[in-house]
C-alpha cells in the first residue's frame, strides 16, 4: 500500500502532484519496560503533502503522540526505541540524521504543540527565557543581539493575542491560566517560521471554552502563515471543520485514511464507524453507544488485526493476519479485510 | 514577594525557634543525673566548697529562675565557665568554633560540588557503566561512616603514601595569620600570606574529604534521581522539538529544576557535619567544637554543652535560611505561591 498516491481533496486545491512533505514509512517504536516489551507502533504509514491539513483521531493510548514525537525524535530513548521504519521530511529520513540536520527540522522545519502547556513549559524558567532561547538557537538567531531576541521574542506573544507582551516575558508558567499557558506554547511553536506543525490535543486539558478558542486562533495563524498541520482530537467536529484528510488510529495501525468528507460520509472500518457512533448526538437518542472492550496489552498485542477482539465482523483470517490497506477510491484507504474485495 | 520581607519574616521566625531551643537544652542540662557542682571540684573536695559552688551557680533556686539566669548572661555572650576547662565557655567557642566551621565549610563545597558533578555524569549516562559505577560510589559512601573514610585516608594518604599531613589545621613550623574571622585559610588569605594558605588547605582535604563523602554520596544520588526524571518531563521534549541544543538544555533548562530537591538536602547535611566532625576531628586531632562538645557531655560540663548546642543550633537555623532562599531564587513556584505575601 502506498498512501503517498492518494489523490488529495479537490476542493483543497491539492492534487497528486503536490510534493510529500512528510513521509511515515512503516514505522515501529517498541519500549523496553520491566517485564516485556511494549509493542507500541505496528508500521505505521503516514503522509502529509505541502499546504495538507491533516487530522489524526483514535482513542487514548493509541500511540498518536508516540508517532508525533518519534517524527521529532524526542521520544526518551531508552525506554523507546524504533526498531524499524523510515521517516522522511522533505526527501531526507530523520531517523537518520546527524546532529546539525535534525537540529535544523527542529528549528524551521516542523514543530510541535504539546497537549498539556502545563506541562510543556519549563516550570523554573520565565516565558522570556524559554522563548527567547528558541529565537536565540533558531537558525536566524545568531546574528541577532539581545535586543533584538527580545523583540522577536514578543511578536509570537502578540499574535497569539496575549494582553501586555511584554510583561508576559517576565512572567513565570505559574503566573499565566491555562489557556494562557497554551497560548505561550504556541507562540513557542511559532516563534521562527515552520513547514509543518503537530498540534497535539491542543485543547484537551482546557476547559470547553478556551479550548474553542484557542482551536480558532490555531486555525487562524495556520492561515495566515501557510502552514501544514498535523491535529490530533478526540473531537470529531473539529477534525470535520477543520482538516483536508484524515486518518483513524488503533492500537498502534492506522485503520483508515481518507479525505475529510469521504471519511465522514462513508466510514468504512468497524473501529472508524464505533468512533463515529459514539458522538453525542443533538438530536437526542440517549447515551451514545460506545465500542465494547479497551484498547489491547501492548506487552502481548492480539495477533493478526489488532482490532479484532473488539470487533463485531471478525473472521477467521482476522486473528491470523495484519490486514493491508485496501483502496477504495482515490481518497480513500481502510485496513480491513471486510474490504479485500474492493468494498 | 521581595527577598527582603522574606528574610525579614525568616529570622523573626527563628528568634521563636531559638528561645523554644533555649529552654529545651536548659531542661535537659539541668535534669542530667549527677550533681555538676560536685564533678566540677571533683570527688575529694570537702562539702562545704560543693555547697558555695552551689549557691554561686544558682543551683538551689527553682528551675525557672535558673534559667532568667542563665538565657540573660547567654544574651550577653556570657556562658560561664567550662567546668572543665576553667576558662569562659565564649572563649572556648571563639577558638573551637571556626575550626570545625572552615572543616564543615569545606565538606560543604566538596558535598555540593563533586555531589552535583558526579549526580549529573550519571544522570547523563544512565545506565551505562559510568553510572553504574557512581551509584555503587555513593551506595558506598552512603552506608559508611564518616569515621571509617577518616581512617582509610589517614592510614593511605597520611601513613602509606606519605602525601598529606595528618594533624592539626597548620604545620608546626608556620604561625598562625592574625586572627580576623577565626578561619585560617580565610586570615591568611586576608593577610596576603599564600605560604599558610596553602598549608592550611593541605590540612583540610582529608578531614573535609572524610566528612563529605555521606553526603556527596547522597547529593550525587538525588541529582541523578531528580535529572533522569525531570529528563522524561514534557518540557524537555519541548524544547528538544524546538531545535535548542542539547548542551543548553542539560546546562541551563534541565539543571535549575533538578537542583532544588539536592540543595535542600545539601542545607541538612551541612548542617549535620557539624555536629558529626567529632570522631573526624578524634582522628586528624582537629581543635574542633564538635570534639570539645563531645567532651563536654561526657564530663557533664553543663556550661559548654549548653554553649555547644545553642550555637549549632544557630548554625543550624542560619543554614536553613539560606537553603530557604537559594531554593525560592531556584523555584518560582515557591517564591510566587499564592498565600505568601505580594
Amino acid at each position: 500500500m502506498n498512501t503517498a498516491t492518494l489523490q488529495a481533496q479537490d476542493s483543497a486545491g491539492l492534487s497528486a502532484g503536490t510534493p510529500l512533505l512528510l513521509e511515515i514509512k512503516d514505522l515501529y517504536v517498541h519500549f523496553d519496560v520491566y517485564g516485556g516489551t511494549l509493542k507500541v507502533l505496528d508500521g505505521v504509514n503516514f503522509t502529509v503533502r505541502s499546504g495538507e491539513k491533516v487530522g489524526l483521531v483514535g482513542e487514548t493510548g493509541c500511540g498518536k503522540t508516540t508517532t508525533m514525537k518519534a517524527i521529532l525524535r524526542i521520544l526518551p530513548m531508552p525506554p523507546a526505541r524504533i526498531p524499524g521504519g523510515e521517516i522522511y521530511f522533505k526527501g531526507q529520513d530523520i531517523l537518520k540524521m546527524g546532529e546539525a540536520d535534525l537540529r535544523r527540522v527542529r528549528s524551521e522545519g516542523i514543530s510541535m504543540i504539546f497537549q498539556d502547556p502545563t506541562a510543556a513549559l519549563n516550570p523554573v524558567f520565565t516565558i522570556g527565557q524559554q522563548l527567547e532561547a528558541v529565537v536565540k538557537y533558531s537558525l536566524e538567531g545568531k546574528k541577532l543581539s539581545r535586543r533584538e531576541i527580545r523583540e522577536r521574542a514578543i511578536i509570537p506573544l502578540r499574535e497569539v493575542a496575549l494582553p501586555d507582551p511584554e510583561r508576559m516575558l517576565d512572567s513565570y508558567p505559574i503566573q499565566l491560566s491555562g489557556g494562557m499557558r497554551q497560548r505561550v506554547c504556541i507562540a513557542m511553536a511559532l516563534v521562527a517560521s515552520r513547514e509543518l506543525l503537530i498540534a497535539d490535543e491542543p485543547g484537551t486539558s482546557l476547559d470547553v471554552t478556551i479550548q474553542d478558542q484557542i482551536l480558532r486562533l490555531l486555525h487562524r495563524l495556520v492561515e495566515e502563515k501557510n502552514v501544514s498541520v498535523i491535529l490530533i482530537t478526540h473531537t470529531l467536529g473539529v477534525v470535520r471543520e477543520t482538516t483536508d484528510r484524515v486518518y483513524v488510529m488503533y492500537a498502534g495501525n492506522m485503520v483508515e485514511a481518507a479525505d475529510t468528507r469521504e471519511l465522514f460520509a462513508r466510514p468504512m472500518h468497524p473501529y472508524t464507524r464505533g468512533l463515529m457512533d459514539a458522538v453525542p448526538r443533538l438530536t437526542g437518542g440517549g447515551i451514545a453507544g460506545g465500542i465494547r472492550g479497551r484498547i489491547p496489552d501492548y506487552l502481548d498485542p492480539p495477533p493478526g488485526c489488532r482490532f479484532h477482539p473488539r470487533c463485531d465482523h471478525a473472521m477467521d483470517i482476522c486473528r491470523q493476519e495484519k490486514p493491508p490497506f485496501y483502496r477504495l477510491s482515490d481518497n480513500h484507504e481502510v485496513a480491513c479485510f471486510l474490504y479485500r474485495d474492493g468494498g | 514577594m521581595k527577598l527582603i520581607t522574606f528574610i525579614t519574616r525568616r529570622i523573626i521566625h527563628s528568634v521563636f525557634v531559638l528561645f523554644g531551643l533555649s529552654i529545651v537544652i536548659f531542661v535537659i542540662s539541668r535534669v542530667m543525673p549527677g550533681d555538676p557542682a560536685r564533678m566540677a571540684v571533683g570527688a575529694r573536695a570537702p562539702q562545704w566548697v560543693v555547697d558555695n559552688l552551689r549557691e554561686q551557680m544558682h543551683l538551689n533556686e527553682p528551675l525557672y529562675v535558673q534559667y532568667y539566669y542563665w538565657l540573660r548572661d547567654a544574651l550577653h555572650g556570657d556562658f560561664g565557665i567550662s567546668l572543665v576547662t576553667r576558662r569562659q565557655v565564649a572563649d572556648d567557642i571563639k577558638e573551637f568554633f571556626p575550626a570545625t566551621f572552615e572543616l564543615a565549610l569545606f565538606a560543604g563545597v566538596i558535598m555540593g560540588g563533586a555531589g552535583i558533578f558526579l549526580g549529573t555524569v550519571s544522570a547523563r549516562h544512565k545506565d551505562k557503566w559510568i553510572d553504574n559505577f557512581v551509584r555503587v560510589i555513593s551506595y558506598l559512601g552512603v552506608v559508611t561512616p564518616a569515621f571509617v573514610f577518616a581512617i582509610l585516608f589517614l592510614l593511605l594518604f597520611g601513613m602509606t603514601l606519605n602525601w598529606m599531613p595528618t594533624m592539626g589545621r597548620i604545620s608546626a613550623g608556620l604561625s598562625r595569620p592574625p586572627v580576623v574571622t577565626g578561619l585560617i585559610t580565610v586570615d591568611a588569605l586576608l593577610a596576603g600570606d599564600f605560604a599558610t594558605l596553602l598549608d592550611a588547605l593541605w590540612h583540610l582535604i582529608l578531614p573535609a574529604l572524610a566528612l563529605a563523602m555521606g553526603g556527596m554520596a547522597q547529593e550525587a544520588r538525588i541529582t541523578r534521581s531528580t535529572m533522569s526524571d525531570n529528563l522524561t518531563k514534557d518540557y524537555i521534549a519541548s524544547e528538544r522539538s524546538l531545535g535548542i541544543p542539547e548542551k543548553v538544555i542539560m546546562r541551563k533548562f534541565l539543571l535549575k529544576p533538578s537542583l532544588i530537591p539536592t540543595v535542600s538536602i545539601l542545607g541538612l547535611d551541612f548542617a549535620a557535619t557539624l555536629s558529626n566532625a567529632f570522631l573526624v576531628e578524634l582522628i586528624f586531632n582537629w581543635p574542633g567544637i564538635s570534639r570539645y562538645g563531645i567532651n563536654a557531655m561526657l564530663r557533664k560540663d553543663l556550661n559548654a554543652i549548653a554553649a555547644v548546642i545553642l550555637i549549632l543550633g544557630v548554625v543550624f537555623i542560619v543554614v536553613n535560611i539560606l537553603v530557604d532562599i537559594v531554593v525560592a531564587q531556584l523555584d518560582p513556584r515557591i517564591r510566587l505561591a499564592p498565600g505568601r505575601g505580594e
